[in-house]
Formats: C-alpha cells, sequence, structure tokens
C-alpha cells in the first residue's frame, strides 16, 4: 500500500492561501457587482501578499500592500464609485460566451505552462537571509542599476498628476 | 514571542517536567492570548479616560457611579450595546456591510503584533515593522469604504471619501517623517529601534537618547499625521455628529457600531505607542538594563502620556475644515518633510564627525517646527478673527483686532 506525503504545516498554509488568492481572482471576473469586482481585487492583492511572505518575502509583502491594497484598489473603487449608475446591483453584463472564454482562458494556460516549463530556472543555490541588508541592497539596486526605470516611472507619475490636475482644473486656459 | 520571556517561560514550563516542545508551544499560546485579551481591556480604559479628562477640562465629574471612579461605566455601555437589536438596511449589500467593522478592527488589532512593550517583550520583531504598521493603515481605508458603500446611504458614502481623502493625505508626512528615522538608524525593527535610543554614560544607561530630542521637526510632524491618521480633534472633521451627520458609521448600530468606535480608540492609543517607540524611546530609561520589568513600566507612561495629551487637544481645540485639513498635508508637511529629509541625508554623508551631524540634523528640525508652528498658528489667529467678526455689531465691522496673548476679555 503507497504510504501518502504527509504534507508540512507550511504546504497547508500555501495551499490554504493560493486557494484564497485563486478563488478571489475567479470571484473578481464572476462577480455581478462592479463593486464587489474591485473588492475581491483588493482581496486578491492580499492573498498575493500572503505568497509573498510564505517566500520570505516580507519587504514586497508589505509593500505589495501598501502600494496595491492602500493605493490602487483605493483608487480603483474611486472611480467606480465616482462613476453613476454603477453602483448597486447587477452591473456587471454577461454574456453567454463564457464558454469559449473558458476554452481560449485555459489553452492560455497550457501555452504558458509550455513555455514557463521550457525555461532554465536558476536553482537557489543560497538561502537568502531576509533583513536590513536585503532591503538595503534592494534600495542600492534601486538607485544605481535600474535608476533609469526608476527614474523613468517617477516622470511618468509626475506627468499623470499634472494631467489629472489640468484635466480637473476650473478655469481652462 | 522569541527571546527573553518567552524562554523564560518555556524554561520554567520545562523546569516542571514538561516537554521542551509542548513547553514552548504553551509560551506562544499565553503570549498570542496575553495581546489577543490586551487589546479590548486597553479599550474600556482608554475610553474610562477620555471620559474623565474631556470632562474635567469641561468642568464636570464624568463617569462615576458604576464601579471605583465609574471605572465599570464602559462595562454598562458594552452590555448595552451588546443588547441592542441589531439593525441593518434593507438595501445595504450583506456580506460588505458585516465585514466592514470585523476588516477595521483587525485592521487596528494587527498592529499590536509589532510594538515593543519592554526589552525582548514583543510578539515579532519584523524587518519591515514599520511599514508594516503603514500598510495596516490602508487596509482600514478599504474598511471605512466598505461601510460608505454597503450602507447604500449617500450620506455614508461621501464620508467614507472624505475619511479616505484624509488618511491618505496624512499617510504621506506619517511615512516620511518615518523614513527620517529609518534613515538615521538603517532599521526597520521595532525593537532595534527603540533599544538604539539608549544613551550610554560611563557604561551606565540612561535610557534618554531619544530620536524626539535629535529630530523634534519628524516628532512634531509625526504627531499631527497621527492625530489626522486617528481621526482625533482637530482632525475629527470625519465625524461631526451635528454638523455632517456622524460619519460613514451612519447606518451602522449595536456591536458593529461598537467595532468602529473600539477600531478608533484602539488606534489612536497604538498611534500614541508608535509614536513612544519611535521618538520618545519606547521602553527605554533610567535602570532599564537592571531592572526589565521597568522597560514595561516605562512604555506604558510614555504611551500613556501621548494619548492624554492627544485628549487634551481633544478637548481644547477647534475642528478644522476639509479644505484647511488637505491644505495644511499638502502644501505645508510633506513639502517640508521631503526637504527634511533631503537635508538629512546629504547631511549623514557629510565628511563631518558624528557630533557635527547630530547638531545640523537638530538644527534642520528646529526650521522645521517654526515653519510648521508658523503655519498654524497664522491659521489660529485668522480664525480667531473671523469667529469675532461673526459676532461684530454691523456698524463695527472690519474695527476689532483680537486680543494680545494673554489679555483677559
Amino acid at each position: 500500500m503507497p504510504t501518502l506525503p504527509v504534507p508540512t504545516f507550511t504546504q497547508v498554509v500555501f495551499v490554504l492561501i493560493a486557494a484564497f488568492t485563486v478563488i478571489s481572482g475567479l470571484g473578481v471576473v464572476v462577480a455581478r457587482n462592479l463593486f464587489h469586482s474591485a473588492l475581491l481585487l483588493a482581496a486578491t492583492f492580499f492573498g498575493v501578499a500572503g505568497l509573498y511572505v510564505m517566500l520570505e518575502a516580507e519587504f514586497l509583502a508589505v509593500t505589495q500592500i501598501l502600494i496595491y491594497v492602500g493605493a490602487v484598489a483605493t483608487l480603483i473603487t474611486f472611480a467606480i464609485m465616482l462613476t453613476r449608475g454603477a453602483m448597486h446591483g447587477e452591473t456587471n453584463p454577461l454574456n453567454r460566451q463564457w464558454g469559449k472564454a473558458a476554452l481560449f482562458a485555459f489553452l492560455f494556460l497550457v501555452g504558458l505552462l509550455g513555455y514557463l516549463g521550457g525555461i532554465p530556472w536558476p536553482a537557489p543555490f543560497q538561502a537568502i537571509q531576509a533583513d536590513e541588508g536585503l532591503i538595503a541592497r534592494l534600495g542600492e539596486q534601486l538607485v544605481t542599476r535600474y535608476m533609469v526605470s526608476l527614474e523613468v516611472m517617477g516622470l511618468l507619475l509626475m506627468v499623470a498628476l499634472v494631467g489629472a490636475i489640468l484635466l480637473a482644473r476650473d478655469d481652462k486656459p | 514571542m522569541r527571546g527573553y520571556w518567552a524562554d523564560l517561560l518555556s524554561g520554567w514550563l520545562a523546569g516542571l517536567g514538561v516537554p521542551e516542545g509542548i513547553a514552548l508551544a504553551l509560551a506562544y499560546v499565553v503570549g498570542g492570548t496575553v495581546l489577543l485579551i490586551f487589546a479590548p481591556v486597553l479599550a474600556l480604559l482608554l475610553i474610562w479616560i477620555t471620559r474623565k479628562v474631556i470632562s474635567r477640562i469641561q468642568d464636570r465629574i464624568g463617569p462615576n457611579r458604576v464601579g471605583p471612579y465609574g471605572l465599570l461605566q464602559t462595562v454598562a455601555d458594552a452590555l448595552k450595546l451588546l443588547s441592542k437589536e441589531d439593525i441593518m438596511p434593507a438595501k445595504a449589500d450583506w456580506t460588505t456591510y458585516n465585514l466592514s467593522p470585523i476588516l477595521s478592527v483587525f485592521s487596528v488589532l494587527m498592529i499590536v503584533v509589532v510594538v515593543p512593550f519592554g526589552p525582548g517583550l514583543i510578539g515579532v520583531d519584523l524587518n519591515v515593522g514599520v511599514l508594516y504598521v503603514v500598510a495596516l493603515g490602508s487596509v482600514g481605508i478599504m474598511a471605512a469604504i466598505m461601510a460608505g458603500w454597503a450602507s447604500n446611504n449617500k450620506y455614508a458614502l461621501v464620508a467614507g471619501f472624505r475619511v479616505v481623502a484624509q488618511l491618505i493625505s496624512y499617510e504621506v508626512p506619517m511615512v516620511l517623517a518615518i523614513v527620517a528615522v529609518v534613515l538615521w538608524t538603517g532599521t526597520m525593527r521595532f525593537g532595534e529601534l527603540a533599544a538604539r535610543q539608549s544613551l550610554e554614560i560611563f557604561g551606565f544607561n540612561l535610557g534618554l537618547g531619544w530620536f524626539g530630542f535629535l529630530m523634534p521637526g519628524a516628532l512634531l510632524v509625526f504627531f499631527i499625521a497621527a492625530l489626522a491618521e486617528a481621526e482625533q480633534t482637530p482632525f475629527d472633521l470625519l465625524e461631526a455628529e451635528s454638523e455632517l451627520i456622524a460619519g460613514f458609521h451612519i447606518e451602522y448600530s449595536g456591536m458593529k457600531f461598537a467595532m468602529f468606535f473600539l477600531a478608533q480608540f484602539l488606534n489612536s492609543w497604538f498611534l500614541g505607542a508608535i509614536l513612544a517607540t519611535l521618538f520618545l524611546g519606547g521602553w527605554q530609561g533610567p535602570f532599564v538594563d537592571q531592572v526589565p520589568i521597568l522597560g514595561v513600566v516605562y512604555f506604558f507612561l510614555k504611551a500613556f502620556g501621548v494619548y492624554l495629551v492627544l485628549q487634551w487637544i481633544k478637548g481644547t481645540y477647534p475642528r478644522i475644515r476639509i479644505d484647511q485639513m488637505t491644505h495644511l498635508a499638502w502644501k505645508v508637511l510633506v513639502p517640508l518633510m521631503v526637504l527634511l529629509i533631503t537635508v538629512q541625508a546629504i547631511i549623514q554623508k557629510l565628511p563631518v564627525g558624528a557630533p557635527a551631524q547630530y547638531v545640523l540634523i537638530f538644527l534642520a528640525n528646529v526650521a522645521v517646527v517654526a515653519v510648521v508652528v508658523q503655519a498654524l498658528g497664522n491659521y489660529y489667529r485668522r480664525e480667531e478673527v473671523r469667529s469675532k467678526r461673526a459676532f461684530e455689531p454691523r456698524g463695527l465691522v472690519g474695527s476689532m483686532v483680537p486680543a494680545e496673548k494673554g489679555v483677559m476679555y
């Protein structure tokens, strides 16, 4: 009689978090109310943050909650709430094409898995200690190796900010 | 609960003949239970303190019937709230409506995990502890949006917008004030931050190397931002009962309302505790190395001290308007703090000795304090003139001037 492998505590927690993430991600798509979709999206972000914690990337997890739940999800809910008529009841338009959509999503998954299977992932050759040193190195990389991308992102956000103010202005020049 | 106290407890249990694994598990359970029970009991005390302090400021006595000094008044109120009928608006969104109070309390209770109550007495010394607290604040924002939307009440929804506007605005100066400390110490662990605020004189730890002495500017900005984040006066425009109806929790009654209430009181105490840890030395104090339990006493003294100052402000300051609230955050505090952090980063890289760096950072912070105090002083002087004008006789409009400071009239 083959013995079943006993899952470790970490594996159980991982499966629970992953299931939570996937189910709330599915909920974003199938929810009938737009606001529910937005809230479920925030829940998905939470689940992803949980996965980061499982990977011992606490900094990434906390940043994920700070940026995605705190800023992105809030922004999305604001945009929804400022849209007239998209507040209560069944607002998400549905059609009868879920079968085709599911088929294409499945095909996409198969293609993605085939692609990912071909990538030679670097094996983790050393245990990385997650501490201040790691965060400091991250910061160093951001201002040396990835400085251009960081600056371009900052510029992009600045342009978006100026554009938003220009749109919201009362006295058009 | 790794560290001194957990080892003490599990070691004691192991001494009684309990297997090591079970002893450690028991220590964890005890620590978790203490943290879990700590918050609600604390809330009872906080509500009592608030009522007593506000009463004294208003020349009243406050609760004095139930229990000694009215200490059990809050228990009686909680029982009343528990026994109330659970009313829910007919068109409310069930899941979101009921999830929101839970999320609100959750976001505050999770802070207790990273608060260092004493030397080694900390739930988890997260390496991103400071960021963790800020991230939990954004969960609280989500709770407010959910409550405002799910109530299906336009006033609640608008109040939800107000909450988000304020909390997001003041999150920025708060984080920047924290960055000043993190930049100086190079750590985001609360335990480490508290430990770094020692002051060794001849090998004796005086425990007075508080960052508040070095960075009064960051301390002041953090305090103002904490007032706003905790929705305390003068930033309690979010729930002005008589002018704006209560706020995003207008449709909540009974225990669900009490949960928002609980979250707010605990939030102001925890933000005070975080302020005490970041700027007032946390558990540091004289003789704390010799008697570790003294650290817990110091910590609670500081945290309750900050809380008392919050209540003092609550009892004496007028409420500000929403445009003044955003003005202060975005046009005064944020530019100042960005400037301060830039200056501090440059100072820390200057090729001068440590004492010179201390002096330069202190001077930069004093400049920040001066600007903030000037802005607040201007504002309150203007408001004084305005409120006087409202009561002037028509013939005298514009001819009255506010009294000089200290003059009775």
